[in-house]
């Protein structure tokens, strides 16, 4: 009986010492969080690369703000909601997070912005594109920054349905982003004399597309609407291209990076219509970051990452303005200053959250256009920012029509 | 039998000081409620022999019954608790009824299926949010008094549950039902032969770890506000083997022993390592398969017990 006893008793000892490392004391830093996927199918479009334009943009704030070192946090939520809101509450609880980023993944960022709202603490949502997030899943503390699925849907689908693509067949990833992506596209669409003639839902990170392009194929439809994101465009992209659907169906880009059309070559590419809210080569300023960008990571940023780039300053602006990381104080700060460097001019945060700033409706080149290493798009047209992100909705209660 | 005393008193001491140690009271809630969920396991495997692969069908169930009821019905915590466990124990009696038919890896294979199947309608059904799950779930408050959004209160109230179910699987193992439970688990053929409704009891049980991994679903929902698909899908019932295998199946305490393990180990390793905790966890899983099948603290009583 002793040594049972003793027995149990270690194994008491044992879960103490573990819980015993679950304590961490938080610091005297302005913690900055960066909860993003850094493995799956979105690990390109901001990842390790939108860490890289935080520590750059902490570099060219001199480090320290208020006297305080500026520190970050980084997790990687594996596009799962249930990981993505759990580490941002362990860091609000445990880290003293001041601002948590949401890099990729609509679904997940909306977990986490419920976080946000009860934690009260600023939450930038970077990555995502899903409109809900200022709508019907608003908080005090979200801004959407970089784009979102109604800016995406008035730049290119309504450019595509002007030029003729008139019928569309969407294939649609099956999560928020896909499913609010497709509702805004077919809305701009109709709303332009065109048609929905059906749609398919692709599970997120499929590694087959075959069975649902013969749907699309068998639609008849003219356009062939891609309403996902990440490798999942660029794998189904060039599905579409084997089976020699795009000779058929002009395909559409909802959402594409410039690491898709990277990896995608020009040759598959060209011709494709695109929205973005950043280009690299598209002034002197854009290409003087880029430029520093490329010397680290070898790639050019995507939209999300240079509004990585961009939020880390507009908040350590704020923050600096107000003279404290107060939660309230800084959100207040940051609806009332025009936001202007190298990704926005004059942009704003409306009370809905939406940061309002210029889209690019852009086209991809053909080989042939290209001249030098990663000069991808022409641009077609900037929409101005109330144009792109549309009127207040009204479905959000803190900003009524 | 003083000496026997003195683990539960150390262990409970501890638990009763989580939170004045400084020690996260959300991480040690998620350890408890994934502790119930693997004593919940050990009852059916550990004294009921049977393995089930669908577990998580049951917590999930919980869950989300309890996550949907709070957030578009606006139930009470407590009100909302009782219906998730209520409903695993409905869907426990449904997969039971089929399960206990067959014996095995037969038995594990039903198991298997039906609980693809919940995890599908899950995905489908358009109250659970898909792949989203359910956000923002309230904890409230324990019959009007005691805000629950408090960690502490919330950690008092989930470590209440865990020892309700802890001493009631005892109570349940100790009983002459749980005796009868572990001669059919030795020797179907004679319990059968001593005039047994073996069916009935193999039933019984399964209903009665599906109701308890309900209740640890239920609570997790409210401890962590969402629901996703993570709590119903297929790597959730791996978990809860593992976890129990690796504390120890058959024994109370093996099962707290591996959640503790497995969640800690979850926890820190996705920040160094990111994906590969799933590699991980897998190599400890072999090692314990190789080197000490009996468990954590299976192995750690065989070794400490006194040979004749």
């Amino acid at each position: 009986m002793q040594l049972r006893t003793l027995t149990i008793g270690l194994a008491t000892a044992l879960v103490t010492m573990l819980g015993a490392s679950a304590v961490s004391a938080a610091s005297d830093d302005v913690v900055i969080g960066d909860i993003d996927d850094l493995s799956g199918t979105y690990a390109d479009v901001a990842g390790t690369g939108a860490v890289e334009a935080i520590k750059m943009a902490i570099a060219d704030f001199g480090g320290t703000v208020l006297g305080r070192k500026i520190s970050i946090l980084v997790a990687d939520h594996q596009n799962k909601p249930d990981i993505g809101a759990s580490k941002f509450r362990e860091w609000a609880d445990q880290n003293g997070l001041n601002v948590l980023f949401g890099g990729s993944n609509t679904g997940v960022n909306i977990a986490m912005s419920k976080v946000a709202a009860a934690k009260k603490i600023p939450f930038f949502a970077l990555g995502p594109g899903g409109a809900s997030l200022t709508n019907e899943d608003c908080t005090a503390y979200t801004v959407h920054y970089v784009y979102d699925t109604t800016a995406l849907a008035n730049g290119t689908a309504t450019t595509i349905v002007q030029n003729g693509g008139k019928t569309w067949f969407y294939l649609t990833a099956d999560y928020a982003f896909g499913t609010q992506l497709q509702t805004a596209a077919s809305k701009v669409v109709e709303a332009n004399g065109g048609k929905t003639v059906g749609a398919v839902r692709v599970p997120l990170a499929a590694s087959d597309f075959s069975s649902f392009l013969l749907q699309a194929q068998g639609s008849g439809a003219q356009v062939l609407g891609l309403a996902n994101a990440g490798e999942d465009f660029s794998n189904s992209l060039k599905a579409a291209n084997e089976f020699g659907i795009t000779k058929k169906m002009k395909p559409a880009a909802l959402l594409a990076f410039i690491t898709n059309i990277h990896s995608l070559g020009l040759e598959t590419a060209q011709g494709l219509y695109l929205t973005t809210g950043f280009y690299w080569d598209l002034n002197d300023e854009t290409r003087a970051f880029s430029k520093r960008y490329f010397a680290k990571t070898g790639k050019e940023p995507t939209m999300d990452q240079g509004g990585y780039y961009s939020a880390t300053l507009t908040y350590l602006k704020a923050v600096k303005a107000v003279g404290t990381t107060d939660s309230d104080k800084v959100m207040a700060e940051l609806k009332r200053t025009k936001i202007n460097d190298m990704f926005a001019k004059g942009g704003y945060i409306r009370a809905d959250g939406v940061m309002v700033h210029d889209m690019y409706v852009m086209q991809v080149k053909s080989p042939k256009e290209s001249k030098y290493p990663w000069d991808y798009y022409k641009l077609l047209k900037v929409m101005k920012g109330e144009e792109a992100f549309g009127p207040i909705t009204g479905l959000c209660p803190l900003a009524p029509k | 039998m003083r000496s026997a005393a003195v683990p539960y008193v150390i262990a409970g001491v501890f638990a009763l000081c989580v939170p004045l140690l400084g020690i996260y009271p959300v991480f040690m809630m998620e350890l408890l409620c994934f502790a119930m969920f693997a004593c919940a396991y050990n009852l059916l495997l550990g004294f009921g022999g049977m393995l089930s692969f669908g577990h998580a069908a049951f917590f999930g169930s919980a869950a989300y019954a309890t996550a949907w009821l709070a957030t578009a019905r606006g139930w009470g915590s407590v009100p909302a608790i009782a219906a998730g466990v209520a409903v695993s124990a409905l869907v426990g009696l449904m997969v039971g009824i089929l399960a206990i038919r067959r014996r095995g890896i037969y038995f594990a294979m039903i198991t298997l299926a039906m609980a693809q199947l919940i995890y599908f309608v899950y995905l489908e059904a358009p109250f659970t949010g898909g792949e989203n799950g359910l956000q923002a779930v309230p904890r409230g408050s324990l019959f009007g008094v005691l805000p629950l959004k408090s960690d502490v209160v919330m950690y008092y109230l989930v470590l209440a549950a865990f020892l309700l179910q802890f001493v009631f699987i005892q109570r349940v193992v100790h009983s002459p039902f749980g005796q009868v439970l572990k001669a059919i688990r030795e020797n179907e053929s004679r319990a059968v032969s001593l005039g047994y409704e073996v069916n009935r009891y193999r039933l019984l049980a399964f209903v009665l770890s599906a109701t308890i991994a309900g209740l640890a679903g239920s609570l997790k929902a409210l401890v962590l506000g969402f629901v996703t698909l993570s709590d119903v899908q297929q790597a959730t019932s791996g978990e809860v083997i593992l976890m129990t295998l690796l504390g120890g199946t058959g024994t109370f305490f093996g099962p707290v022993i591996g959640a503790a393990v497995v969640v800690t180990l979850q926890q820190y390793l996705s920040d160094i390592v990111g994906g590969w905790v799933t590699v991980i966890i897998g190599a400890v899983f072999i090692a314990c398969v190789l080197a000490f099948r009996r468990g954590i603290i299976g192995e750690l009583a065989a070794l400490l017990r006194p040979r004749p």
